[in-house]
């Protein structure tokens, strides 16, 4: 027996609550280091995500600005429409060689008549102030209408690349010594057009409607054909995988036995989910090219690649998304007499709702942005020609933007990366869209029940 | 002890509605229920009772077939309703569970509307040719089930909103649309609250008038005082049915006293 201090306070029996013993306190720092360590992590994550998105913003913002040379060009009769009955098919006969030397002598006469005197300045350089696609461009533009002929018209032409890279402060004049392509006298030239507003540098839509350009012509370079070919294949996917991934989750999840066979496809679907994209490449290079005989950089070939590449994702989050459904809700209409079908596809379905479709838009996304298995089908391939409306545009070649992205990285003139960027902001715009839209769907329908 | 008046209500000859006789259920290497014969009368409510386990569940779902969703479930003998097996290998279960209603543990309505939610077993089955007759449905089921005054002004909230009470007759609305001939109640009171219950349990007595009603319940108090007739169940047997009251004041097996009497359970 012992005493117990007689008191008129209360004393605490063992430890006072008001100080921390060594257990509380080790395992409050134990909580505290491991909330850092989450903080700390994200941190990275956010900084990394920061330092991309500029590095690509600010290599790429240029792609979405071009500099053009506004001039009069003289469009000479006799060149261009040697047999005078301004007829296309006739017309067309005429290279974009003729084009060129009426667009040369245009040049030469605006800076004549501009009055810029540079010490050094050679015909060359005038000449080549000008993109060379621009006789191309000019071609198409007196083609579309030959009553043009004959006549001097006001013409923006596209500028050459290492100007166009000077404005953009990619090309220096110290540079400019060492270019064989340019000098910095032609960059003077240009320096002065653009002091007398003949030089205009302004939104460029063509990056974003204009096809592929050659190795020469960076300036000229666009990403239609690629976001074409993307938009293509994403509506294959669309009408392939969908439907036949989330019916063979719902058979899967709600019809299917549970036995060896079901075991084995189940495991089997996961594993496909971590083959490697590339694999599915080779399989599509394979099946389809080799055995089927589908064309090559055809979308219907890369979409359908990409079905097979997202069917796992969406097989397995809309199976997840079926199972999150509580069991009560099909007991509920079991219990009222509803078939299993009528069950799922009134009471189980609509739930799952969100669910799928987040899933579905995720598999999208990934499909977009997905390169490897369509570097082995043919999409890298250079293509200038925009395919046709679908379903018959399916079978035309095209391109893609992430393999556009890795194409244009692979050129060896600096503008092309400028335009590499440009294309990954286009492909980043359009991920983010679709994770806009898979949100908006997803409170939608979450507000409906 | 117990309040047992209104079940004194005398249960004269009836006929009978289920007839189960010798019935097995195996959930894989689990004998759940061994060798259970019980006659249900029609216009009667009779009770399961037992300790958690003992299978009253399980043979309640046995009744309308909700085990066929359990892919180890493994039923044998035979349960005839009016006569009929309904594990013959003829009988479609989805007609049969709109002739047998069910009401869950758990209030389970659908994710809709309060209309829809009732309208939804009738849709289905076409009970109704047009709109008109439809509303006529829904406002009997929800007045069967004591919730039309609560509700009417509200038809097309959504059924998850109302209290955990209302959305249990709610549910019982929803298995009263279907014009069942059986109703089973899978302890429709568990989740609820004693006000809740005490208006579930006046509403069971009004449902006897035009169903036969076999409620699973754990509350001995609640089987005196909503049925006429009890079934006690014990590790998978039926050890003791008949009358309620002779269940509750003279029990013939020794486990069903220990039960009953809170030794046991």
């Amino acid at each position: 027996m012992t005493d117990i201090p007689m008191s008129s306070e209360a004393q605490p029996r063992g430890n006072s609550l008001l100080s921390q013993d060594a257990r509380t306190r080790k395992r409050n720092a134990t909580e505290k280091r491991f909330r850092m360590y989450g903080v700390i992590a994200i941190g990275i994550a956010m900084a990394a995500l920061v330092i991309l998105l500029t590095s690509i913003v600010s290599d790429g913002a240029g792609a979405f600005r071009q500099s053009y040379l506004s001039i009069p060009v003289a469009l000479d009769a006799e060149t261009l429409d040697p047999n005078g009955n301004r007829d296309p098919a006739e017309m067309s006969k005429v290279l974009t060689l003729s084009y060129g030397k009426v667009l040369d002598k245009a040049v030469e006469t605006a800076v004549a008549d501009s009055g810029i005197a540079i010490e050094g300045l050679t015909s060359t350089d005038t000449s080549n102030l000008i993109s060379k696609e621009a006789s191309a461009q000019l071609r198409n533009h007196v083609l579309a209408d030959p009553e043009q002929v004959g006549q001097t018209v006001d013409f923006n032409v596209l500028v050459n690349g290492r100007v166009d890279g000077y404005f953009k402060r990619r090309v220096s004049m110290e540079s400019a010594a060492r270019d064989a392509n340019t000098s910095p006298q032609q960059l003077q030239l240009a320096d002065a057009l653009k002091e007398q507003g003949k030089l205009v540098t302004r939104f460029n839509w063509n990056f974003i409607t204009n096809p592929d350009a050659s190795d020469q012509r960076p300036e000229a370079a666009g990403v239609g054909v690629a976001i074409i070919g993307s938009a293509y294949m994403m509506l294959v996917v669309l009408f392939l995988a969908v439907p036949i991934g989330v019916a063979a989750s719902i058979y899967l999840e709600e019809f299917a036995p549970q036995n060896r066979w079901t075991d084995l496809i189940e495991v089997n679907i996961s594993n496909l989910a971590a083959v490697p994209s590339i694999v599915f490449g080779i399989l599509g290079l394979a099946a389809f090219i080799n055995f089927v005989g589908l064309p090559q950089s055809a979308p219907i070939v890369g979409g359908l690649v990409l079905t097979l590449m997202t069917l796992p994702t969406i097989i397995i989050s809309t199976r997840a998304a079926l199972k999150s459904v509580p069991p009560s809700i099909r007991d509920a209409a079991l219990g009222v007499g509803a078939s299993k079908m009528q069950s799922i596809f009134h009471h189980v379905l609509p739930l799952a709702m969100p669910g799928i479709l987040t899933g579905t838009i995720i598999g999208l996304a990934q499909a977009l942005g997905e390169t490897a298995p369509l570097l082995l089908i043919g999409m890298v391939a250079f293509v200038r020609e925009f395919p046709a409306a679908p379903p018959e545009g399916l079978w035309d070649p095209a391109s893609a933007l992430p393999v556009q992205v890795y194409n244009w990285t692979q050129r060896a003139d600096p503008a092309f990366i400028e335009r590499a960027s440009g294309a990954i902001i286009v492909l980043l715009i359009f991920l983010f869209c679709m994770n806009l839209l898979a949100i908006f769907l997803r409170r939608r329908f979450e507000r409906r029940w | 002890m117990y309040d047992i008046n209104r079940a004194e209500s005398a249960v004269t000859q009836q006929d009978i509605k289920i007839s189960a006789s010798k019935v097995q259920v195996y959930y894989g290497d689990k004998h759940a229920i061994k060798d259970v014969d019980v006659e249900i009368l029609d216009k009667t409510v009779t009770a399961f009772i037992g300790p958690s386990g003992c299978g009253k569940s399980t043979f309640l779902r046995c009744i309308n077939r909700m085990n066929d969703t359990i892919p180890i479930a493994r039923i044998e003998g035979k349960i005839l309703l009016d006569g009929e097996d309904v594990y013959d290998r003829r009988v479609d279960p989805v007609q049969l569970r709109a002739k047998v209603g069910m009401v869950f543990q758990k209030p389970n309505p659908f994710p809709k509307s309060i209309y829809d939610n009732v309208a939804y077993g009738p849709r289905i089955h076409g009970l109704s040719r047009n709109k008109a007759e439809l509303d006529e449905i829904v406002e009997k089921s929800l007045r069967g089930a004591a919730l039309w005054n609560e509700v009417k002004d509200r038809l097309h909230e959504p059924g998850t909103g109302l209290s955990g009470g209302q959305q249990q007759r709610l549910c019982i609305a929803r298995a009263v649309a279907t014009a069942p001939e059986v109703l089973l109640m899978d302890e429709p009171c568990s989740a609820l609250d004693p006000i809740a219950t005490s208006q579930v349990e006046e509403l069971i007595d009004q449902l006897r008038e035009n169903f036969s009603v076999v409620i699973v319940t754990h509350s001995m108090q609640q089987a005196a005082r909503v049925s006429q007739k009890t079934a006690f169940f014990h590790l998978g047997n039926l050890v003791e049915y008949g009358n309620t009251d002779d269940i509750f004041t003279n029990p013939q097996d020794s486990r069903t006293e220990s039960y009953i009497s809170g030794r046991i359970g």
